[in-house]
C-alpha cells in the first residue's frame, strides 16, 4: 500500500525534476544541492534517519527519500530520474550496468507475537511452516491453532532474501497470507497472537518478539560473530560513477559517524 | 449580432464536444494501452495455462490466475449476499415507507457512505473487523468474510441509488390498483412494485459486483492475499485487483506483463458486467 503511495511520489517528482532542470544528475536548486533517493522501503526508514542528520550539519544539501520498492528504485536509477536507489537484494542480470554500493547488512528475523511461549525454532521448522508442512502450532509444542504464516509479495527483497538464505530450494506454501510491505507485516504480527512472519531485523520493536533459530538469536552480537547467517546486504546504485555531491553523501553514509547510526538503528556496518 | 452569437455558439459546441470525445478517447487509449502490455504474454505462456493455470509465481515463470479469478467472484458474492438484501430493504423503506423527513435525512447521508474513500473502509476493517473475526469465528481473521462483510457495506450506496430509482419509476396506478383490490402496503410492495421493478434492481446488484470486483485497497487490507482458493469463508484469499497492486512496485520483465494480463482479464470481465447491467436497465426502460 504505502509502496503504491511512494510509487506514485517517485513518478511526480520525477516529472517535477525533469520539468524545472536541465542537468538531470546532482541537481542545483538555487544555492541547494538536491539529491533523489528512492527504492526498497526496507532501506528507506534507515536512510531517511540518516539523511536528516546529513542536513542538519549541511544546510547546503536536500536529500529527497522515497520509497517504491528495490525495483522501482533500480529501474528509476536506470533511466537516470534518481541520483541514489536503494536496494534490499542484489542486482539482477541487466541491471548490472549500474555501479553498486554496499552501505550495510541487515539481518533476517523470524518473528512472533510476543504472547507466544515459543522462543527457538530449527530451521527445518522454519522451512516446514512456510512451505505448508506445519500448520498447527501443536506440533510445535503449543495449542492446538492454525498457524497464521505470513509471507511477503513475489518480487520482494526481503522475500528474495528469505528463500535464499532459509527456504533455499522449498517454495513458500500458496496458502500462506500476503502483504506488502515490513510495517504491514509487523503490524499483523503484534495484534496476531498466533502469527509467525519474518522482517528485516532493524525493523524489529518489542511489539513482536524475534525467534532464536537453530539455537541462535538474532541479535547484533551474534551477526558480527558470524553465529547468526542469515544476514543480507543493503545496497546503493548509482548509474554510472556518483559526481562530487552524490559522493559527499556516500562518503558521510560510509564514515563511521554514519554507520554508527545505522548500527543504532539495529543494522550491522560495514 | 447574430453573426457573432452564432460564432460564440459554434465555439462553446465545439469545446464541449472536444471534451466529451476526449473522455473516450482516454478510455481508448486504456483499452490499447492495457491490451498493447497484456497480450504478448498471452501469446507467449499461453491463454489456457494463465486463465486456467493455478500457479502463480511469476519470478519462476508460472502464471497461473485460475485462484485469483475464482476469488475475486466468492468475494464479491460474499459481498452481495451481506449487501444485496440490506441495500434492497433500503431502498424499499426510502421509496415506499419513509416519510419526507426521513428522505431527507437519509438520502445524504447514503451519498456520504459512497464518498468514504475505500482506504478508510479498508482501515476500519483491519482495526476491528478482522480482530472481531479471529476472536469469534476462528482463523487469522484476514478472510474472505472480512472481506465479504467490508465489501457488502461499501456496495451499499451503489445498490440503494439505483433500486431506489427503479422502485419510484414503477408507475403510481400499479399501486393504486393494487390498494384498490384490497391489497395491504406489504402485499402491494412485495407482489407488484418489486416486480416490476425486478431489471431495474437486478442491474443494481450487478453494478455492485462491478464495484466489488473493482475494489483494490479494502480487499488488500483484510483480505490476506494468500494465493490459494479458499476452501472455507475463513481462509485467505487474493484477488485479481490485488495481485496488480501488491506485486506492482517489485514487478519486472515477465512479472510486469503477467500483471497487465491480470488487468485484460479484470478489464473483460468488468465489460461483461456492465454488458448485462446495461442490458437489464434498457429492457426496464422499454416496458
Amino acid at each position: 500500500m504505502s509502496k503504491i503511495i511512494g510509487l506514485f511520489f517517485l513518478i511526480l517528482s520525477t516529472i517535477l525534476l525533469s520539468s524545472c532542470n536541465d542537468n538531470s544528475t546532482g541537481v542545483t536548486h538555487g544555492k541547494k544541492h538536491t539529491i533523489t533517493i528512492a527504492g526498497s522501503t526496507s532501506v528507506m526508514p534507515f536512510i531517511e534517519k540518516l539523511s536528516e542528520h546529513f542536513m542538519v550539519d549541511r544546510p547546503m544539501f536536500r536529500i529527497n527519500v522515497q520509497g517504491g520498492g528495490s525495483t522501482a528504485g533500480i529501474m528509476a536509477c536506470l533511466n537516470k530520474t534518481i541520483e541514489i536507489g536503494m536496494s534490499s537484494r542484489q542486482l539482477k542480470q541487466g541491471e548490472k550496468v549500474l555501479n553498486s554500493i554496499t552501505i550495510c547488512y541487515d539481518g533476517i528475523s523470524v518473528i512472533v507475537h510476543p504472547e507466544n511461549p515459543i522462543r527457538e525454532l530449527t530451521l527445518k521448522q522454519i522451512r516446514g511452516i512456510f512451505s505448508g508442512k506445519i500448520k498447527n502450532w501443536k506440533e510445535l509444542g503449543w495449542i492446538d491453532r492454525k498457524i497464521d504464516a505470513i509471507t511477503r509479495e513475489e518480487g520482494s527483497g526481503t522475500r528474495g532474501s528469505f528463500e535464499d538464505l532459509i527456504m533455499k530450494s522449498e517454495e513458500i506454501y500458496d496458502g500462506i497470507m500476503v502483504q506488502d510491505s515490513n510495517g504491514s507485516v509487523r503490524e499483523i504480527v503484534a495484534t496476531d497472537p498466533y502469527a509467525i512472519a519474518y522482517i528485516s531485523l532493524g525493523l524489529v520493536d518489542d511489539r513482536v518478539r524475534s525467534l532464536s533459530i537453530d539455537g541462535v538469536s538474532a541479535s547484533l552480537v551474534n551477526i558480527r560473530a558470524k553465529k547468526y547467517k542469515f544476514v543480507r546486504p543493503f545496497l546503493f546504485v548509482t548509474n554510472g560513477p556518483p559526481n562530487k555531491i552524490v559522493q559527499t553523501y556516500i562518503d558521510f553514509i560510509l564514515s563511521v559517524d554514519g554507520q554508527n547510526i545505522f548500527k543504532k538503528e539495529g543494522l550491522i556496518g560495514i | 449580432m447574430t453573426k457573432t452569437n452564432f460564432t460564440k455558439e459554434h465555439f462553446v459546441k465545439s469545446v464541449l464536444t472536444i471534451f466529451a470525445l476526449s473522455s473516450l478517447l482516454f478510455l481508448f487509449l486504456i483499452f490499447i494501452f492495457i491490451l498493447f502490455e497484456g497480450l504478448p504474454l498471452f501469446h507467449k505462456i499461453g491463454l489456457k495455462n494463465i486463465i486456467l493455470g493455478f500457479k502463480w509465481a511469476p519470478t519462476k515463470g508460472s502464471f497461473g490466475i485460475f485462484p485469483m479469478i475464482v476469488s475475486s467472484f466468492l468475494v464479491t458474492f460474499g459481498a452481495l449476499v451481506v449487501g444485496a438484501p440490506m441495500g434492497l430493504s433500503c431502498a424499499i423503506y426510502l421509496s415506499e415507507y419513509s416519510g419526507k423527513k426521513m428522505k431527507m435525512f437519509l438520502k445524504p447521508a447514503l451519498e456520504l457512505l459512497a464518498g468514504i474513500p475505500s482506504v478508510v473502509y479498508g482501515f476500519l476493517g483491519v482495526v476491528y473487523i478482522v480482530p472481531f473475526v479471529r476472536n469469534y469465528f476462528g482463523g487469522s481473521g484476514f478472510s474472505l468474510l472480512s472481506a465479504s462483510i467490508i465489501l457488502g457495506v461499501m456496495i451499499l450506496p451503489t445498490i440503494i441509488s439505483i433500486s431506489f430509482d427503479a422502485i419510484t419509476s414503477v408507475p403510481r396506478t400499479y399501486r393504486e390498483g393494487s390498494f384498490a383490490m384490497g391489497a395491504t402496503k406489504w402485499q402491494t410492495v412485495y407482489k407488484v412494485v418489486i416486480p416490476s421493478a425486478k431489471s431495474g434492481i437486478l442491474a443494481s446488484f450487478i453494478l455492485g459486483m462491478g464495484r466489488a470486483i473493482g475494489e483494490t485497497m479494502a480487499v488488500i487490507m483484510v483480505a490476506g492475499n494468500a494465493l490459494k482458493i479458499p476452501t472455507s469463508i475463513l481462509d485467505p484469499l487474493r484477488t485479481l485487483t490485488s495481485n496488480i497492486a501488491l506485486e506492482l512496485a517489485y514487478a519486472t520483465g515477465d512479472h510486469r506483463l503477467g500483471l497487465f494480463s491480470t488487468g485484460v482479464v479484470l478489464l473483460v470481465i468488468i465489460m461483461i458486467l456492465n454488458y448485462i447491467a446495461n442490458f437489464g436497465m434498457k429492457k426496464k426502460v422499454m416496458k
